[in-house]
């Protein structure tokens, strides 16, 4: 039972991951929120895991709340966005996919090379999932850094929430407060988001941040 | 002790109240904090003689440390210094607010000011302290910005802040290696664990710094003469007479109480950067033609001489001469006492002149005797106090000063026995360069004839500011005439910090001062008081029963050169000159240029001076260069994308990972 609920949470975990690099891959935007959907989706089904693996009743509210929010409702409002701002067919200028595939690849080899050793007195279902936690915050990060379109970087903040969330459902013992309110938060974030892309759409007729760059004053 | 804080609150009440009221709120804010202060000084009074400390704790700031206060004897000595000196600054105040114009800005700040002092005094934890000792630098700041619309006001405020807050930082650093690695904020923690001689003489040096830095030693000095003279008179002379004696007391509260028994090394550095600052006050303020910058820069020097009975009293406690230390002490808090008591007084009479003439330049004064006979009167006692002239107060600190310097056989130290006979020389020539300085300080402003239309047409300012700067100068006499009292007062902080204390002085017959025995010296200044009457008396009998009844009139100041022009005085440029050219050519490079006109031209000849501030082209001027070019160098960071800057994020975050992965 031990090896079999332990190998579950590992290929979750690895799948969360995976999926992080499929976002990482994509230069369409309906299909970055898909793929987001799917990362949500995984991650449910993995905190649902741990749940059930730490019997832990509180988790299986985390994941129903993971599953409702972040894989259904929030990809479903920014899809609406996306087809709303009439950009759902623009294709993404992005940096060089390979060498952001790369990078990647080292990311997630940095965050298991630092994070196993700190976590050697950790059981083993915790060292894992949060090596890999953090190569998907990283992966977020990156896919930040690498897209100018505001949509896909709130994609890419959503996924790296999600790595956040990955770890929170490993670590034994979090209070559901602070989950609660972790959803609370990513929930704000997002209306607040969406509510600046009209503002910014309405304003500069582009969601693409290098044109708000070139509005800013002060610039010396 | 719960007396006491409710005193410090009502005070932040009184502050607030006058930042609202409009009518009337001078006089309010004034008489309140007169009485207030004038309680808060029969606390500290209470607590000085008190059997045992009060303490108190508070659940207030930081949840698991909590606000501690502890009214010991030294605490309650120096919250009855502040506080007597607070009540006279209040009282001048009531009369000189009046002519205030930036009111407000000065009403809501004033009280806070005096609570934040008083907050210094009783803190018994480091972060109440900390943050009573930042709410002083901050309210102080902000009195100093009160004529904000002056660009020198502004520049005094930014350096005065600059040094405020690395004095702050400097004591944060060194309560962090007090507390240790436990985290000990409390003091009573503090005192029950020893650190190792190392961290103790860092954390002794920090403190130096931190309290240095606020109470003016050289070279840490620089914003002292811009920031004191630029607040309205009454906290100017708060900042100097009281301020500065809050940093004299956290330096003896770390040095004595909080690290126990000071190494005999520390006490060579802060006898050689006392002697310094002795020295280089006072020729700075004797070049000085400001008013306020002379009696800020007269400031620095009496820094130094506490510094140096402070340096002694650790050389002595360090030395295991216990008598020579309580001397030394006594000598050093009992010159606190009396700058505190003369500094105010002092710089009420500039206040007194800058609000009958509007001029703080002495060069434009001058007759001032005739038009405020009565400010005059109190500003020479004031003078001949800080010049050390007996009968009055400054004689004494400066006498049992000298006293604690030739005890110096008793220590077995090389270093220091040839180290004190060097500040007891640096000590001399202070207390010359005194007497010369505020010669020229009275003579100048007070003698002569009026050199501007300003100084003709003043007149005597109101009866609250005379009465606070008269009483100031009773003062003085009455501690000149009566020392001992003040030195029986002082033994319960001797007793505490040093174990020992001095003979109980109101025993000793004809109520002489013999601080270790009558054969090493003894003073009685009520002796010396009556034997100057009675001589003055005999002379003036004298003169009056023998001398020539025939009464002659003749025009002054007519020494062979009748010319009514009063520019043709001596100025006082002038009165410093010869010793500018004695000291201040190599110490400050002074430079002084003749400019004659070639014969058959009318032009006037001149002569120019430059001082060039050495210690501010050495010290202050390549940092604030270098923090300028380090700024400049990251000015681009200011103007990032958003990209950008989540790419710095990013890059930092992966370093420190990285550094992570190969530290492991």
């Amino acid at each position: 039972m031990q090896a079999i609920s332990f190998d579950v949470a590992k290929l979750l975990a690895g799948g969360l991951v995976l999926t992080s690099f499929l976002m990482l891959y994509q230069v369409r935007l309906p299909a970055v929120l898909n793929v987001l959907a799917l990362h949500s989706l995984i991650l449910a089904l993995a905190v649902a895991w741990q749940a059930h693996v730490q019997s832990e009743p509180a988790l299986y509210i985390t994941a129903a709340i993971t599953l409702i929010f972040k894989a259904i409702l929030i990809p479903e409002a920014l899809r609406r966005i996306v087809e709303k701002l009439g950009i759902h067919r623009e294709i993404e200028n992005v940096t060089n996919l390979g060498i952001t595939m790369l990078a990647g690849v080292g990311l997630v080899a940095l965050s298991l090379e630092v994070m196993l050793p700190v976590t050697m007195h950790a059981d083993l279902l915790t060292r894992t999932d949060v090596a890999l936690a953090l190569s998907v915050v990283l992966l977020g990060l990156l896919l930040m850094v690498t897209r100018r379109n505001a949509v896909s970087q709130v994609a890419a903040f959503l996924s790296l929430e999600n790595g956040i969330d990955l770890a929170a459902a490993g670590a034994q013992g979090m209070p559901m407060v602070v989950e609660l309110s972790i959803a609370f938060s990513v929930l704000v974030a997002i209306l607040v988001i969406g509510i600046f892309l009209f503002r910014i759409r309405e304003r500069f007729d582009s969601v693409d941040m290098q044109a708000l760059d070139a509005f800013r004053g002060d610039r010396r | 002790m719960i007396a006491v804080l409710l005193g410090i609150f009502a005070l932040l009440v009184v502050g607030g109240i006058g930042g609202v009221i409009s009518e009337k709120a001078p006089v309010f804010v004034y008489v309140g904090s007169f009485v207030l202060t004038l309680l808060l000084f029969a606390g500290g009074l209470s607590a000085l003689f008190a059997a045992t400390p009060m303490a108190l704790a508070l659940p207030l700031g930081i949840p698991w440390i909590g606000a501690h206060f502890r009214l010991d004897p030294m605490a309650g000595f120096f919250l009855a210094v502040i506080n007597l000196a607070a009540a006279g600054a209040s009282l001048y105040g009531i009369g000189y607010g009046r002519h205030e114009r930036e009111g407000a800005r000065i009403l809501v700040f004033y009280p806070w000011f005096l609570a934040a002092l008083d907050l210094v005094v009783i803190a018994d934890d480091a972060f109440t302290f900390l943050f009573a000792w930042e709410l002083m630098s901050l309210v102080s700041w902000a009195l100093v910005l009160a004529h904000h619309h002056a660009p020198e006001v502004r520049r005094a405020g930014f350096v005065y802040l600059m040094m405020a807050s690395f004095s702050g930082l400097v004591l944060l650093l060194t309560f962090g290696l007090l507390a240790g690695a436990e985290g000990h904020y409390a003091f009573a923690l503090m005192r029950a664990t020893r650190p190792t001689p190392a961290i103790a003489g860092v954390a002794l040096m920090l403190a130096l710094i931190g309290t240095g830095a606020k109470a003016g030693l050289v070279p840490l000095h620089a914003w002292l003469p811009l920031a004191h003279p630029a607040a309205p008179s009454h906290v100017s002379a708060l900042m100097s007479g009281v301020m500065t004696k809050v940093a004299i007391y956290a330096f003896l509260r770390i040095t004595f109480d909080l690290l126990g028994a000071p190494p005999a090394w520390a006490a060579v550095v802060v006898l050689v950067l006392g002697g310094l600052t002795a020295g280089l006050g006072i020729l700075q303020a004797l070049l000085e033609g400001d008013l306020k910058r002379l009696l800020a820069y007269s400031t620095v020097e009496n820094i130094g001489i506490i510094f140096i009975g402070i340096g002694l009293a650790m050389a002595f406690a360090a030395s295991g001469v216990a008598i020579g230390a309580a001397l030394a002490l006594s000598a050093a808090l009992f010159h606190v006492v009396n700058h505190a008591i003369y500094k105010t007084l002092l710089f009420f009479g500039a206040g007194a002149v800058l609000s009958a003439t509007g001029e703080r330049e002495m060069d434009r004064l001058g007759g001032l005797i005739h038009r405020l006979p009565q400010t005059a009167f109190a500003m020479l006692i004031g003078a001949a106090a800080i010049s050390a002239l007996p009968p009055l107060s400054g004689f004494v600190s400066e006498w049992l000063t000298f006293q604690a310097i030739l005890l110096r056989p008793a220590l077995p130290q090389w270093g220091l026995k040839l180290m004190i006979p060097a500040d007891g020389a640096l000590l001399a020539l202070a207390a010359a360069l005194t007497g010369g300085c505020f010669v020229k300080l009275f003579g100048i402003t007070f003698l002569g004839r009026p050199r501007s239309n300003a100084a003709r047409q003043a007149c005597e300012v109101d009866r609250f500011s005379r009465a606070a700067m008269l009483a100031a100068a009773a003062l003085t006499l009455l501690l000149g005439l009566f020392p001992g009292m003040l030195i029986d007062a002082l033994a319960p902080v001797m007793r505490e910090l040093l174990g020992v204390s001095l003979a109980k002085q109101s025993a000793m017959p004809w109520l002489s001062l013999i601080p270790i025995s009558p054969a090493r010296g003894s003073y009685n200044g009520l002796l010396i008081f009556l034997f100057m009457l009675v001589s003055t008396g005999l002379i003036i009998f004298a003169v009056h029963r023998f001398a020539s009844r025939s009464l002659r009139r003749a025009p002054a100041w007519d020494c062979g050169f009748p010319d009514s022009n009063p520019i043709t005085q001596y100025t006082g440029a002038s009165f410093a000159q010869p010793l500018r050219r004695v000291f201040a050519a190599s110490l400050f490079s002074a430079h002084e240029t003749v400019t004659l006109p070639p014969p058959g031209d009318t032009a006037p000849a001149r002569i120019e001076k430059t001082y060039p501030d050495r210690i501010w082209n050495m010290f202050y001027a390549p940092i604030g260069f270098a923090v300028g070019w380090i700024a400049t160098l990251f000015n681009p960071l200011q103007f990032l994308t958003i990209r950008r800057y989540l790419a710095v994020v990013f890059a930092a975050l992966v370093t420190l990972l990285i550094g992570l992965a190969i530290w492991q």
